[in-house]
């Protein structure tokens, strides 16, 4: 099994860090204190990578093993930063049966990203999520709050190269 | 004891108060079988084979954790728990890579003697797509194969609970749960310290040691090799479990004929290096008392407790002995001393270690433990490896003669023996130690408190008018809060001895495996240590430094003990190591 750390180098600040502590400090010998820290950490960082665990392992004295499990348990919580754009691909039953598979696949592919990561650049992160709520433009994915119906997996390098051209400026 | 009256299977029983159903049943002879429990650390009620009928209650419970109380009627083996244990058995077989004609663990695996004993005779639900994961063998030492994996949690339960290293844990959810490292690393890149204690708690064949025996069959059948091999003080007492012997039975003049049948040239016995250990690690604790040098002093004979040091106390090494293990000891002897004597190259010569010990495989790689640039031992197989030798070799092993160990290195005192159950180190030191600085003989020789099974023991002993305060640790939770302690200053010692196993060598994660059927309910490893102390407290020959090779040793080769040349070639160093890289 390939290691789970995040392609993307931490950049955690000091601000960041001093508002983790202080929720630990709050939470310290208190029982289920795990599950609220993460919570809070994930608000602080977006995300909880090995470096935010390793804090919080070493200042709760509750092992890796333990955090990454919970972490891994809920659908909640994410491993990887969300890019600047974070792509959504419905994967609710009308969109996957129009191929909202074959879309997603296609922006793996074009992204060079599994589900839940984050390109190299920052630049976009993917999801497959569940009922967009617009069975009717099936299928569906959302970049931020844009919308795109009615796809096919070839439909997916012009969005992709739409956001890039935007950001080359 | 306090009991209640239940009802089990229509028959009243007294039982115990506080005991589960699972505990009552057992103490009145009925078996209820299991696979996740594991008594202490694992009740966790999650695998259902347990489950039983209780008068009253909604559903079937789970033995394991239902308490017992005043009136209760329980039905542990009605056709409808026949059919629910087999049904569940069923389902945990679905995904299971049932390779049981090849696997390791055949013959000797829970789930497999579990689907004998329930008549699950054919596969009703396979949902086995091939293998899901990968094996995990990035440390050449511990092997995982999660595809033999039922998810009982045992092996996360004793790595957290009795050792406190929690390198492994349930991974992702529902049918994606998975026992693996954080952020998925290999295991050779987290603070597991190859303790092996996840290979004697895993039900199946999902771990096991990296099998090495072929690399002893290699050397044994390469004419330019002199193949030696050194026994370790436990494996007396566990090899009979292999063959059909009760547990502890002492077979030690069995293992001498074995191995000669094997074809080793020179067959040896750790112990007598145990002895060697004695009379460094005692002159170091002397030296140190005398000297103002660092205390404690830490024994240094466990691997798995040296790499736990190096990674979790790394601020402690100054105060571990430098002494190399029993085991390197023997290899370097082996590799300098009999060389020598015997006239033999030491690259020729190939050491074979037999160890209750999976760290022990981690330790021969080691660079600080190489004598002249060799490696002191070239292969470390575990008890286990060394039954499957004798197997492959048609060894019938019970009808072998008695034979004694090659008086070369072979000869040991009774203080080398104890060496395989906790406290036994710290006992053979205090023989040998206290005879030094008193000038008088050792009397009793017999050191009780620092024997048992508690995981801590202390005690304060007169040594000719100065009071030395040990400890003794065995597991490495116990040895965590041991050192807690020594650090915050709440307890001061002159010596602790610590062992990664609970009860010493004798629960070792090399030894055999017995099932949770026994091992909850039988204290195996006291079994295996009283084997050890009985033999010891037959013999004359008792402390270390009465034994004639040892005597020979230092008049002929190392002059005495804590010389220049034994610093050289039986002492080593150690190193902090980044937890997780």
């Amino acid at each position: 099994m390939s290691s789970k750390t995040a392609v993307i180098p931490f950049s955690g600040t000091a601000e960041q860090k001093e508002k983790l502590y202080a929720v630990m400090r709050e939470w310290k010998g208190k029982g289920g204190a795990l599950m609220p820290v993460l919570q809070e950490a994930q608000e602080i960082y977006g995300y909880l990578p090995i470096e935010v665990q390793q804090m919080i392992s070493d200042e709760m004295d509750v092992p890796m093993s333990e955090i990454y499990g919970v972490v891994t348990f809920y659908a909640q919580f994410n491993l990887q930063p969300k890019g600047k754009y974070k792509i959504g691909v419905c994967m609710g039953t009308a969109c996957y049966v129009k191929n909202a598979g074959g879309v997603f696949d296609k922006l793996k592919e074009v992204l060079g990203v599994e589900n839940g990561e984050c390109t190299p650049d920052g630049l976009f992160s993917l999801d497959a999520t569940r009922c967009l709520g617009c069975c009717g433009l099936a299928p569906v994915l959302m970049v931020n709050d844009d919308v795109y119906g009615r796809l096919t997996p070839d439909d997916v390098k012009g969005i992709i190269e739409k956001y890039r051209a935007a950001e080359a400026g | 004891m306090e009991t209640v009256r239940i009802k089990i299977n229509g028959r009243e029983y007294d039982v115990p108060k506080d005991a589960t159903i699972l505990e009552a049943c057992r103490s009145v002879g009925i078996n209820i079988p299991t696979l996740c429990y594991m008594k202490e650390i694992n009740a966790i009620g999650s695998c259902r084979i347990c489950v039983v009928e209780v008068k009253g209650a909604k559903s079937f419970v789970t033995a394991c954790v239902y308490p017992v109380n005043e009136g209760m009627e329980v039905v542990t083996n009605s056709p409808a728990i026949q059919k629910a244990r087999k049904m569940t058995l069923e389902l945990i077989l679905s995904n299971h890579k049932r390779e049981c004609l090849t696997c390791v663990r055949s013959g000797n695996c829970e789930l497999q003697k579990l689907a004998v004993d329930l008549g699950v005779d054919k596969v009703r639900f396979d949902s086995s797509t091939g293998d899901r994961y990968p094996i995990e063998d990035s440390t050449g030492i511990i092997i995982r194969d999660n595809n033999k994996c039922i998810l009982c949690r045992r092996c996360v339960a004793v790595c957290r609970s009795h050792q406190d290293v929690a390198v492994i844990g349930p991974n992702e959810r529902g049918f994606d749960t998975h026992i693996a490292c954080a952020f998925e690393k290999d295991l050779a890149d987290v603070p597991c310290v190859s303790c092996g204690q996840c290979i004697v708690a895993c039900p199946t064949g999902a771990l096991h040691e990296k099998d090495e025996t072929d690399l002893v069959w290699e050397a044994l059948n390469d004419p330019t090799k002199h193949v030696v091999v050194g026994v370790a003080p436990s494996i007396r007492v566990h090899m009979g479990e292999f063959f059909g012997l009760p547990i502890g039975t002492n077979v030690e003049k069995k293992l001498p004929a074995a191995l000669r049948r094997l074809g080793f040239d020179g067959v040896f016995d750790v112990d007598t290096a145990a002895d060697l250990t004695i009379m460094e690690e005692g002159t170091e604790l002397l030296e140190r008392l005398k000297n103002g040098g660092k205390l404690p002093l830490i024994t240094s004979c466990s691997p798995g407790w040296i790499k736990f040091a190096e990674y979790y106390y790394p601020e402690l090494i100054p105060n571990i002995s430098s002494c190399k293990s029993p085991q390197a000891m023997f290899g370097s002897v082996m590799k300098t001393y009999y060389a020598e004597k015997y006239g033999y190259d030491p690259a020729d010569i190939f050491v074979v270690g037999i160890m209750p010990c999976t760290a022990k495989k981690f330790e021969v790689r080691r660079d600080d433990q190489k004598v002249n640039g060799l490696p002191a031992v070239d292969v470390s197989l575990t008890s286990r490896e060394f039954a499957r030798l004798i197997e492959r070799a048609g060894l019938c092993f019970n009808d072998l003669p008695d034979e004694e160990f090659d008086p070369a290195f072979g000869v040991a005192s009774g203080a080398g023996h104890i060496f395989g159950a906790t406290g036994g180190v710290m006992e053979a030191a205090l023989r040998t130690v206290a005879e030094i600085v008193t000038g008088k003989p050792c009397e009793p020789v017999e050191f009780h408190e620092v024997r048992g099974r508690e995981g801590i023991k202390e005690a304060t002993y007169d040594l000719g008018g100065t009071q030395v305060n040990v400890a003794v640790a065995s597991g490495l939770a116990n040895a965590r809060k041991l050192l807690d302690q020594v650090k915050s200053g709440e307890k001061q010692y002159h010596f602790i001895e610590i062992m990664a196993c609970p009860g010493g060598c004798v629960g070792g994660g090399g030894q055999p495996i017995q099932p949770a059927s026994v091992t909850n309910f039988t204290d195996v490893r006291a079994i295996r240590a009283a084997g050890l102390y009985k033999e010891d407290s037959e013999m004359q020959l008792r402390k270390s430094h009465e034994n004639p090779v040892i005597k020979e040793l230092y008049d002929q080769y190392f002059e005495k003990p804590g010389s220049h040349r034994a610093h050289d070639i039986l002492h080593t160093t150690y190193q902090a190591r980044e937890k997780y890289r």
